[in-house]
Parts: C-alpha cells; sequence; structure tokens
C-alpha cells in the first residue's frame, strides 16, 4: 500500500519457454490483484459509492417509505417496474451497491493488511541507514563545523533526542552517519482507520441479519406484546427467528402532547408500563429523544394520533358501545386525521355491512359545510363521517387498509354511501334505516416502534475507533532527519542534515529551527577558533550514544 | 429587551454584516486594482529588458506591495472582521429572543454556516498575509450567499420542534456547520486554484491583472488541502454525532433518509479527494476538482435536500 502503484511484473522479459498455463493464470492473478489494492482504484470504487448512493435519495425508498413507493408505481405505471428491476427502489440492499462497496472492502483490506504487516515490522526496526546523497531530500543543510566527525553527530543526536526522535547511528563508508524517526504513530493511526472501517461494516451488517424492528399503533389503556403477529408491520434480518424476540410487554398508559403558544409540538410523552409476559410491569416515561431501553431492545413513540369512538344503535335497539379505530393525521401542525371504522358483524349478512369513512378534527371549524382543524390540541374535537352500507370485501382475499374502504368495492356498487354529517362529541346522525351513529369522544393512540440492534455498540465503538484513527493519522507527522559527518580533506567536519516529512504542514520552518539549533550547538562546542589539525579536539560533553 | 425586539436587532444585525461585507469586497476591489500596475510594469521591464518572458510571479511573496495596497487590504480586512462581529450578533441576538442555540432552522443553519466560511477566511488572513488576497473570492461568494439566504431561507424566529429539543442538536449541528464552513473555504480555495494554475501554466499571460494577485497555485493547493484535512475529521465527527442522534430521536442511528445519504456522499467524496491529493495521477487539478465536487455536494445537500425532498430532517422551515 504504497502511495503511488507499485510496479507491475512486466510481462517478464520474454522467457525462453511459454510458462505453463497455471503460471500465467497466476500471474494474470496477482496482477489482477494489484490493480485492485492499488490507490487509484479505491479513488475511483470511492466516486462509484458515492454515485451508487444517489439513486437511493432520489427515489422512494422501500426502506422509508412503503406507501412512497406505491405512489411512484401508481404514478409511473410503466417506469416503475423496470426501475424495480434494477434494485432502483431498494438501492441501498441491492447487489450492485453490496458489489460497489465490498470491491471497496476487499481493496482496503488488500491494501491495509500488507501495509500493517509492514508498519508492525518497522515498530521493531530501527530507522533505514541514510540515502547517498542527503541534499536531495526535501529539506537538506550542509553545516561545516571544527568538531570532529562523531563529536558532531554527537550534536545533532542530543538535538533529536530532545525532539523524542528513535535515532541510530551506522558506521558506512562515506563516514559516519545517523537516521531518527519519528512519528510513527501516524501509520498507526492511517492503519486503525482503515480497519475500523471495516470494523464498522461488519457490525452493520451483523446488525441487519440479527436484528428486527415492529411498528404498532397502540391506544391509550391498551397493551401488546414483541411478537411478530402482533406488529403492524416489522422487518427481521435473515437470522431472526420469530422465537428469538425478547419477552417483553408494553402498555401505554397515557399519551400528551404539549404545544408552544403558535402550535410548535414542544414534546410528545408516553407512560408505559413493560416487563416480560405476566409479569407485573414496570412504569416509564418515554419521550422523544428518550426512547425506553431494555436487553438489548429499545421502545419509542415514533407518532401519534386520535382514534374517533362512535356508538351505533340498530332499530332494534342493539347498541355497539363506543367501537373506534385510529384515524392518521395526515397535516402534523393541525393532526387533521383520516380514517375508517368498519363494522361487518352488525346487520343481517355479508350485504349488510355497515362502515364509516370519516375526517378527524381535534379542533374543528366548519365553513360552508366543510370541517378543518385548526388546532392540533383536541379542543373542540368534531368528524366529519360518511356511512356506507353494503359488501365491505374484507373476506375477499385481497388484503386492504385498515385506515380506508375498499374503493373497488364502491366503485362496484357494492357499497353504497347511506348517510353523512359532521358531528361534534355528544351528536349523532340516523341512517335512512332508523340506525343511529353517536360521535362519543376519542382516546389518543401512540405509534411505537420497538427496535432490536445487536451490532449497535459495535458499531459505535468502531465509529469512535475511525475518528480516533484519523486524527492520529491527519494531525501528526513522520518525520525523518538523516545526517552524516565526514572529515574535511580542508580540516573539520562537514556536516550533512537531511529530512524527510510526511502528513499534512510544510516541514520546512521545523526543519529551518532544527538546523539552527544545531549550528548554536555546534558552535558552543567547537574548540575556539583553533582548527582541529589533529583530530583529537576534547569533547565538550555528551555521552557518545 | 423583549424577545420580539431581539428578533428585530437580529434582522436589523443580518441586514447590517451584509452591508458590510459589502464594503469589505469594494475594499477588495480596490486593492486589487491598485495591485495591477506594478506587475505589468514588471513584465513589461522583463520583456523589454532581456527579451525573456517574465519568471514565475510568486505574488504571495511579492517583496513590497505599493502603500495604497496595503492600505486597501487592512481596511478590507478590518470591514470583514466588523461584519463578522455583526455577523455572530445576528445568531446571538436569535438565540437570545427565542432561548434556544440559533441554530433550529434552515436560515440559522446557513447563515452560521457563512459566518464560519468567514471566520475561517478571517484566520488565514491574520496568520498569513499573503493569503489576504483571497478575501475578494471568499467575501463574494460570501454576500451572494447572504443575500440569497435572506431573501430566498428567511424565517421568523421560533420556538424548536419537539425533535430538536435535545441537547445533541448542540453537537450534531454545531461541528456540522463548522465542518461545512471549513468545506467552504476548502472549495473556494480549489476553485481558485484551477483557474490560477491554469493561467500559470500559459506563463501568467497578459490578461492576468486579478489572477496575477492571487497566491500561486502550490499555495491555492496547499490551503485547499490543509482546510480539508482540518474539515474532515469535524464532518466525520458531525455525522457520527448525528446518527447517535437519530437512534435516540427516529428509532435507528442511520436510515439512508436523504440528509444521512447525502452527508454520506460528501463524506465519500472528501475522503477521495484526500486520497487523490496523495496519488499519482490524480493530484493537482483532478484532486482539486473533486474538492470542488465535494463542495457541490455539501450545497446540493443544504438547498435541494432540505426544500425539494420530504425526510426526516425537514426541519427547514421554509415552504
Ligand atoms: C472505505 C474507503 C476508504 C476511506 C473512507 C478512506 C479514507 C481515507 C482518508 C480520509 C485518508 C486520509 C488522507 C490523508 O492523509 O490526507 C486516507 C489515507 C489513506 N488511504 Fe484510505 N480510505 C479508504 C479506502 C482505502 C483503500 C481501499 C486504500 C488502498 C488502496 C486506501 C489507502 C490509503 C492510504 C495509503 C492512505 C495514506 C495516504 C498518506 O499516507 O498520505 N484507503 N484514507
Amino acid at each position: 500500500m504504497t502511495t503511488t502503484a507499485p510496479p507491475r511484473p512486466e510481462a517478464a522479459p520474454t522467457p525462453p519457454a511459454r510458462p505453463s498455463a497455471a503460471r500465467r493464470l497466476g500471474a494474470f492473478a496477482l496482477r489482477q490483484w494489484r490493480r485492485l489494492t492499488a490507490m487509484r482504484t479505491a479513488i475511483v470504487l470511492l466516486f462509484l459509492l458515492a454515485l451508487a448512493a444517489i439513486p437511493g435519495s432520489l427515489l422512494p425508498q422501500r426502506s422509508l417509505s412503503q406507501s412512497a413507493v406505491g405512489q411512484y408505481f401508481a404514478d409511473h405505471p410503466t417506469l416503475a417496474p423496470v426501475l424495480d428491476r434494477l434494485y432502483l427502489f431498494d438501492v441501498f440492499s441491492s447487489p450492485w451497491f453490496a458489489a460497489v462497496y465490498l470491491l471497496l472492502f476487499v481493496s482496503l483490506i488488500g491494501c491495509v493488511l500488507p501495509r500493517a504487516l509492514e508498519h508492525a515490522r518497522a515498530l521493531h526496526t530501527p530507522p533505514p541507514p541514510a540515502p547517498r546523497r542527503l541534499t536531495r531530500l526535501p529539506d537538506s543543510a550542509r553545516l561545516p563545523t571544527p568538531l570532529p566527525p562523531a563529536a558532531a553527530l554527537d550534536a545533532v543526536e542530543e538535538e533529536l533526542r530532545v525532539r523524542r526522535y528513535r535515532v541510530v547511528r551506522r558506521e558506512r563508508e562515506g563516514g559516519a552517519e545517523l537516521s531518527a524517526e519519528k512519528g510513527l504513530l501516524k501509520e498507526t493511526g492511517n492503519l486503525v482507520f482503515h480497519l475500523a472501517l471495516v470494523a464498522l461494516l461488519l457490525g452493520l451488517a451483523g446488525g441487519k441479519l440479527w436484528g428486527y424492528e415492529g411498528s404498532i399503533l397502540v391506544t391509550e389503556g391498551q397493551r401488546f406484546c414483541n411478537a411478530f403477529q402482533q406488529y403492524d408491520t416489522y422487518s427481521a434480518g435473515a437470522m431472526v427467528e420469530s422465537g428469538d424476540l425478547s419477552p417483553l410487554c408494553v402498555g401505554l398508559e397515557d399519551f400528551r402532547a404539549e404545544y408552544e403558544q403558535d402550535l410548535t409540538a414542544a414534546s410528545f410523552t408516553a407512560d408505559v408500563t413493560y416487563g416480560a409476559p405476566g409479569e407485573e410491569g414496570r412504569s416509564t416515561t418515554i419521550g422523544v429523544n428518550d426512547p425506553l431501553r431494555v436487553d438489548g431492545d429499545r421502545v419509542y413513540v415514533t407518532g401519534h394520533g386520535f382514534s374517533p369512538r362512535f356508538t351505533v344503535t340498530l332499530p332494534d335497539g342493539t347498541t355497539f358501545d363506543d367501537v373506534s379505530a385510529p384515524f392518521l393525521p395526515t397535516e402534523q401542525s393541525t393532526m387533521a386525521s383520516e380514517g375508517a371504522l368498519k363494522l361487518p358483524d352488525l346487520g343481517a349478512g355479508a350485504d349488510d355491512q355497515l362502515a364509516l369513512q370519516g375526517f378527524f378534527a381535534p379542533t374543528g371549524l366548519v365553513q360552508a359545510g366543510v370541517l378543518t382543524s385548526i388546532d392540533p390540541r383536541p379542543l373542540a374535537p368534531q368528524v366529519a363521517v360518511v356511512a356506507f352500507r353494503g359488501y365491505l370485501g374484507l373476506d375477499s382475499g385481497l388484503p386492504q387498509s385498515v385506515y380506508s374502504l375498499d374503493a373497488s368495492q364502491i366503485e362496484r356498487g357494492r357499497l353504497a354511501e347511506v348517510g353523512r354529517a359532521n358531528l361534534s362529541v355528544g351528536e349523532s346522525m340516523t341512517l335512512p334505516d332508523g340506525t343511529t351513529v353517536a360521535f362519543t369522544g376519542y382516546s389518543e393512540f401512540a405509534a411505537v416502534q420497538v427496535s432490536h440492534d445487536p451490532g449497535q455498540l459495535w458499531v459505535l465503538g468502531a465509529a469512535v475507533a475511525v475518528l480516533a484513527g484519523l486524527l492520529g493519522m491527519l494531525l501528526l507527522r513522520r518525520e525523518r532527519v538523516f545526517a552524516r559527518a565526514a572529515a574535511d580533506p580542508g580540516g573539520g567536519t562537514v556536516l550533512d542534515v537531511g529530512a524527510l516529512t510526511r502528513g499534512s504542514g510544510d516541514g520546512a520552518p521545523r526543519f529551518a529551527a532544527l538546523t539552527d539549533d544545531l549550528r548554536a550547538v555546534l558552535a558552543a562546542r567547537a574548540p575556539t577558533r583553533t582548527p582541529p589539525s589533529d583530530g583529537a579536539a576534547p569533547q565538550t560533553g555528551g555521552a557518545p550514544a | 429587551m423583549s424577545a420580539d425586539q431581539l428578533s428585530a436587532l437580529s434582522d436589523t444585525l443580518f441586514s447590517t454584516s451584509v452591508g458590510l461585507y459589502s464594503l469589505a469586497v469594494v475594499a477588495f476591489c480596490a486593492q486589487l486594482a491598485f495591485g495591477r500596475r506594478p506587475v505589468q510594469e514588471r513584465e513589461l521591464v522583463g520583456a523589454a529588458g532581456t527579451g525573456a518572458p517574465a519568471g514565475p510571479s510568486r505574488p504571495d511573496a511579492l517583496p513590497a506591495d505599493p502603500p495604497a495596497v496595503r492600505r486597501w487590504g487592512r481596511v478590507a480586512v478590518l470591514l470583514t472582521a466588523a461584519g463578522a462581529l455583526t455577523h455572530a450578533g445576528v445568531l446571538v441576538a436569535r438565540g437570545l429572543a427565542t432561548d434556544r442555540l440559533p441554530w433550529g432552522n434552515m436560515y440559522e443553519f446557513a447563515t452560521a454556516v457563512v459566518l464560519v466560511a468567514v471566520v475561517a477566511y478571517l484566520v488565514f488572513a491574520v496568520r498569513s498575509p499573503g493569503l489576504r488576497h483571497l478575501g475578494l473570492f471568499v467575501l463574494g461568494p460570501v454576500v451572494l450567499s447572504m443575500v440569497a439566504i435572506g431573501l430566498f431561507l428567511y424565517v421568523q424566529s421560533g420556538p424548536l420542534v419537539a425533535a430538536l429539543r435535545s441537547s445533541w442538536l448542540a453537537v450534531h449541528v454545531s461541528t456540522a456547520i463548522l465542518g461545512f464552513g471549513i468545506f467552504f473555504v476548502s472549495g473556494i480555495a480549489s476553485v481558485l486554484y484551477l483557474v490560477r494554475s491554469r493561467y500559470e501554466e500559459r506563463g501568467g499571460g497578459a490578461d492576468g491583472g486579478v489572477l496575477g494577485r492571487l497566491p500561486s497555485a502550490a499555495t491555492l493547493d496547499r490551503v485547499a488541502h490543509r482546510t480539508a484535512v482540518f474539515g474532515f475529521p469535524i464532518w466525520t465527527f458531525a455525522v457520527i454525532a448525528g446518527a447517535i442522534w437519530a437512534e435516540s430521536a427516529w428509532g435507528r442511528f442511520w436510515g439512508w433518509d436523504p440528509k444521512e445519504t447525502w452527508a454520506f456522499i460528501a463524506w465519500v467524496v472528501y475522503a477521495a479527494y484526500l486520497h487523490a491529493r496523495t496519488t499519482a495521477g490524480w493530484r493537482g487539478r483532478p484532486a482539486a476538482w473533486v474538492n470542488v465536487v465535494g463542495l457541490g455536494v455539501m450545497v446540493f445537500n443544504l438547498l435541494y435536500v432540505n426544500m425539494v425532498s420530504t425526510g426526516l430532517h425537514s426541519y427547514g422551515g421554509v415552504n
């Protein structure tokens, strides 16, 4: 993993005999591997990853909103199936998105592992010998001194040790030399960063495989347990078996929404009880930004709404007290909501079923016969309901939404409107056959989500490691300094110093400071003005290493 | 002062800082205009004297700017600093008026991002006077951004919606603003690098009045890289903090909501830029383009994702 692509093994200088097929295959594989783990490839793959994520934000995604995808299918009936075949509504779980990031991570591992081994070795090996020509280094200086070579190098060594370099000295043909190095932690940071990215990906994958999530609407006073068949919608990773869900039941005692004067939502809180099935529950309060966390599960309130209550009285006097259904908010700022209440068991037979479809306004205002909501708080609740009679189609085999009536039955005339009215609490309407429908009040419901993601803590740890590695890699510098001292035929010593910096920032100012200090030290130690012709000049302190 | 007065004060300060920045732009223009003559003279001397092309001009290391240039430069930087003070006042007054951190909607967020960019420029201008010549190119976009923010993103001050009432707002949004502002300066430096390096390749052509006053391509490239290196960990932290917040607010730490997706895209693009800077074949112009794309992604994320698409992050408050 060098910053430049490693030299490709050229198709070896035309060997006399053709290499065996296996050898050629091996060479080919090696070449492809080198290509994959080159930095250039990493850049291209990073770009591909960015590009691949774009459609995921421009097209509706199933993972975010099934209904938005349904709407897209309705709006673009010919285009949508084509896009769907390309996984464009499931970009982030599509095979091609996975292909890009898996290639990137293979490249990364192929890049980083050899570099990690090399780094581990480097930690235990002394700095490399000085290059032949120190003047070729980005920063270099020549410091003549009357000191003998060994003493000059002593001075350099001390200066470098004060600056916390690792220093080695070697005797070579050109003269005595010194290599010093610091900032190996920069490379450690680089490795930690890249390997932590791999750990992060593993954590994400584990969380997806072993995690699940279920959502349910719970009305005040109701209770549900953590089981897939109880949820309105759920999703689960491939490794989750329905028996594995943690034993947890949650009951909603009370839900409160508070608003500022300008009707900005200030807080939503839900008082809940929770515990294992059959257990005496503990109570707690869940709020926005404040979920309930129990044993690896989290319970959130993700929304809320109203369930209007109706009492239906048949002409024969039979009453159905306080039947209700959740109405989904269509506008968060006023909590105007829509929904349907289906009463299949009311009449004599399958063609004599009753349903109410309507609009609920927590604070209603009727203008020209049209009900609108003007306040999200239930100050003056009203409903606008349309009553239908006929066949609801519940047993037709086709799934239908619990929040609306089956429009096809209305089109076919099997379900007919039999009355409509705007009602305040306590008011009622009478249908042609004498049935009365009274609006008796409302309850609040909360949308509750239970989530389980065993990879979460792991991902957090990896993210922290990513950040730590990043800081180390970007803020530290790796610096090498080399020095060589050779006796000058004209007397004294020629001391060459050169430095190589890797990392952000400019090495020149620091090198200038180092050479200034060196000059000062050398001058201070130099025997006063007498050229050391005998080579036995007195040493001015500084124990040799 | 009452909340209403504070809000009104904040709005007045906004106009004031736009005014000060505009004056700073004028002063920077004057600085460049006065700076032109010596450059031309030198070129004339070079051409007449030796017949050789003028040597590589390194205006960031010009031995002595004429006094007029220095005076205008100082005035411009002072105007910018005054503008930054009133600009900070915009946010402080908003924060006091609403009794919360002043970055709860797009207007406040974008205003804060621009402030960070101005402060980042000022830090450069104070620490290396040679980089002051960048002023026009930073303050120009700053004025345009401020006007656009005032025209299109302005909203009355008001309380925060429930989901934003969390201490993570301080952590996540502040670092996002910081990262964005720094990338803003980095992106501008890369744009100028692209322009300037073409100019240098052409041997510093005759039209180079303004271009000739820019810092050298190598300096611009270094500024762009250093700011990006500074911004990248901050942005990384902002994304991580956002994920931690999302885990408690939305029930999952990452869900490919459009805003999250574009934050990720920006992160990947900046990672690509940092790699490109150290890779043979990508160094120089291609890398600078990657940085410019990164800035484009950041701006797109702010504008498009808040205003056009719908997601959990739609707190923009702009309709
Ligand atoms: C998930 C994908 C990756 C991300 C997000 C990423 C991110 C980064 C970042 C932010 C830097 C800092 C650059 C700097 O020092 O200025 C860096 C450095 C580096 N990356 Fe990556 N990287 C990724 C994959 C790879 C791959 C696949 C390779 C190998 C082919 C690689 C090799 C390197 C090397 C060698 C450096 C050090 C550059 C230097 O020392 O100047 N990275 N990476």
